[in-house]
């Protein structure tokens, strides 16, 4: 299991409402079911993860998250998650403006492009990281807004977005220490739980 | 002409919809196989059932029917504790017939690649319950059935119905069968109606609706194109006001123009121009020639629209497509959908196809739309296809993943408490 989950399903509480933006196959939705009770749903397009969805008992909605929540009414849902998918969508700070409209906290994980190894990559190579977490060229990559930790802050600052908790997560040198004084250079996958 | 001895349902003309091209041209008595279906998977020989229903059934105008008759068919054993049966509700010019072959019959029910050993609809784990609805044409009681009161087909006098009426009537079959709750109920086009409306009216007796290509109320649009069809019925000097069965008589060629009109709607014109273009069936485009020319599409037309009025009952489908203009799932709850589907109990999966334009994706968000915002366990797929509405029927890898999938864990969970895991 993604140990982003578990900061994420420490932050839901039980038996509340949770929509999922890009919810894969299912996991994070079929765990939060089994262990909170919470009625979820989650949005996804790819068909296979879709029919994932479907088989482990996830309510899974097809729609494109580029075409607009405009169907959710404000505030219809406690809390909004979407996991690594912000760096894909055409306008980041108009998603995350309705996820902050459609529910009363939001949760988002995302790959910070200012982690170390990110900028070894292109300080020796020259070209753009080809990561795990990145495993695109960058012509073929879904990920078209690379953006760092520091410039995640400098977002929620100027768009006067609550940070309720952050966390940071690295799979080398994940020592807290280094983390908690350089987390732009330490964050591998960034977790934040937000609110207006 | 023996209408109700006609064993082909109109709308099966949909899934041959490609082996008929070939056929024009040959007998028509030709078996129709589906290639793609070896008999193996198919459910086999089956036989249709008839009930007489003593009990008064109170009807939504408030004409009381004192007895009515339902033909139906039954696919797979139902389990001892009864609670594996599944409901299929058809849509308008559909029947009970929906899969397997009749003895001596070489062509499959409507709904053949989706019921059957091993399909999405897997008759080894359900039992799969298939009703001619009353008001319809192939031996439940309609139209073309004597009126006690009068002794005379009951023709255009046959009462209004609405969808509620239907599920009324599938209700007394079902307490027959000795069935308490179904697994689910599904159904497309106006059998998605039937289904949502089954999730209001008894939330008790259904665990899950599979609603596909189907609308809470027709458009405009749609309402519309049903009103053409039903001029086109009343015009023909032999519907006689609705009383031609007393004159001996049928507007077959109205009825075959309604349902051309129909049947042009229910494909796409991506569709139909793959499958015809321009193609001329007979004669030539050049220049000076004045011979009769035939496009491939006006004889493929032609050949439907004869087929379905030879199969289907004119009255019969005045009244199922007012039953379908008249649908409007929420009108009862202050026209807000949210607060209708707040009375459901039940699990959905609501289905639509990308091409189609009667019954359009946008219809089954609005559903999907409502049963979210009411709290209920929903899941929604758009199928990409190119063939309109007719889409629901024909074979779809996605489909009939999406369909299999959802229903194989409603089988892989009879049994198991109410509300675990979900």
């Amino acid at each position: 299991m993604n140990q982003d989950f578990d900061f994420i399903r420490n932050w839901i509480a039980p038996n509340t409402r949770v929509l999922d933006l890009g919810c894969g196959d299912g996991t994070l939705l079929l765990s939060l079911q089994q262990q909170h009770n919470i009625l979820g749903y989650g949005l996804e397009v790819d068909p296979e993860a879709i029919s994932q969805c479907i088989a482990k008992g996830v309510n899974v909605i097809e729609q494109d998250l580029n075409q607009g929540l405009t169907n959710f009414a404000d505030g219809s849902f406690d809390t909004v998650v979407m996991t690594q998918a912000l760096q894909a969508m055409r306008f980041p700070h108009l998603v995350l403006d309705e996820m902050l409209r459609i529910g009363r906290e939001c949760i988002i994980t995302f790959p910070n492009f200012g982690y170390w190894r990110t900028r070894a990559y292109l300080n020796f190579y020259g070209r753009m990281p080809v990561t795990k977490q990145l495993a695109y060229q960058w012509y073929d990559t879904p990920n078209i807004h690379f953006f760092t930790y520091a410039d995640f802050e400098t977002l929620c600052v100027e768009r006067n977005i609550n940070i309720l908790h952050r966390q940071c997560i690295a799979e080398h040198f994940p020592s807290t220490k280094l983390k908690s004084l350089w987390p732009n250079l330490f964050t591998q996958t960034a977790v934040y739980h937000l609110s207006r | 002409m023996n209408r109700q001895s006609e064993k082909i349902p109109a709308s099966i003309c949909c899934v041959n919809f490609l082996p008929l091209l070939d056929l024009m041209h040959t007998s028509l008595s030709d078996p129709i196989m589906l290639p793609d279906h070896p008999s193996d998977t198919s459910i086999g020989i089956v036989t249709p059932q008839s009930l007489h229903i003593e009990q008064p059934l109170k009807l939504a105008c408030g004409v009381v029917l004192e007895t009515h008759d339902l033909v139906y068919e039954t696919y797979g054993e139902l389990n001892s504790a009864k609670s594996n049966g599944i409901l299929l509700c058809h849509a308008l010019s559909g029947d009970h017939h929906a899969a397997g072959f009749y003895q001596g019959d070489s062509r499959p029910g409507w709904w053949e690649h989706y019921v059957g050993p091993g399909k999405p609809i897997d008759t080894d784990k359900f039992f799969v319950v298939s009703v001619n609805n009353i008001g319809s044409c192939f031996g439940s009681t309609g139209p073309t059935s004597i009126n006690p009161d009068t002794g005379k087909p009951w023709g255009s006098d046959f009462p209004s119905l609405r969808a509620r009426d239907w599920v009324e009537s599938q209700k007394v079959l079902m307490e027959h069968l000795g069935i308490e709750c179904w697994a689910a109920v599904v159904g497309g086009s106006l059998g998605g109606m039937q289904a949502m409306r089954w999730s209001l009216e008894h939330p008790e007796k259904l665990l899950n609706a599979v609603v596909i290509a189907s609308s809470m109320k027709l458009t405009a649009q749609n309402i519309a194109f049903n009103e053409i069809a039903r001029r086109a019925i009343k015009s023909d000097p032999d519907f006689c006001d609705g009383r031609y069965l007393e004159h001996n008589k049928a507007p077959l060629k109205g009825l075959a123009l309604a349902r051309m009109i129909g049947h042009v709607t229910y494909l796409s014109d991506e569709l139909m121009g793959q499958k015809f273009g321009r193609q001329l069936r007979i004669g030539d485009l050049i220049d000076r020639n004045t011979d009769p020319i035939e496009f491939q599409v006006e004889s493929y037309l032609n050949y439907q629209g004869d087929k379905f009025s030879d199969s289907f009952d004119a009255n019969s489908y005045i009244l199922i497509t007012k039953m379908l203009d008249y649908f409007d799932l929420s009108r009862e709850y202050n026209s807000d959908p949210v607060a209708a589907f707040a009375h459901a109990k039940c699990n959905f999966l609501v289905l639509s196809f990308s091409s189609d334009w009667r019954f359009a994706p946008e219809r089954s968000r609005e559903i999907t739309d409502a049963l979210m915002s009411a709290g209920k366990s929903v899941s929604y797929v758009e199928i990409e296809s190119d063939k309109g509405h007719d889409a629901f029927l024909l074979p779809n890898e996605r489909y009939e993943k999406a369909l299999g999938g959802y229903l194989s864990r409603v089988a892989n969970r009879l049994g198991a408490p109410a509300g675990d895991g979900q």
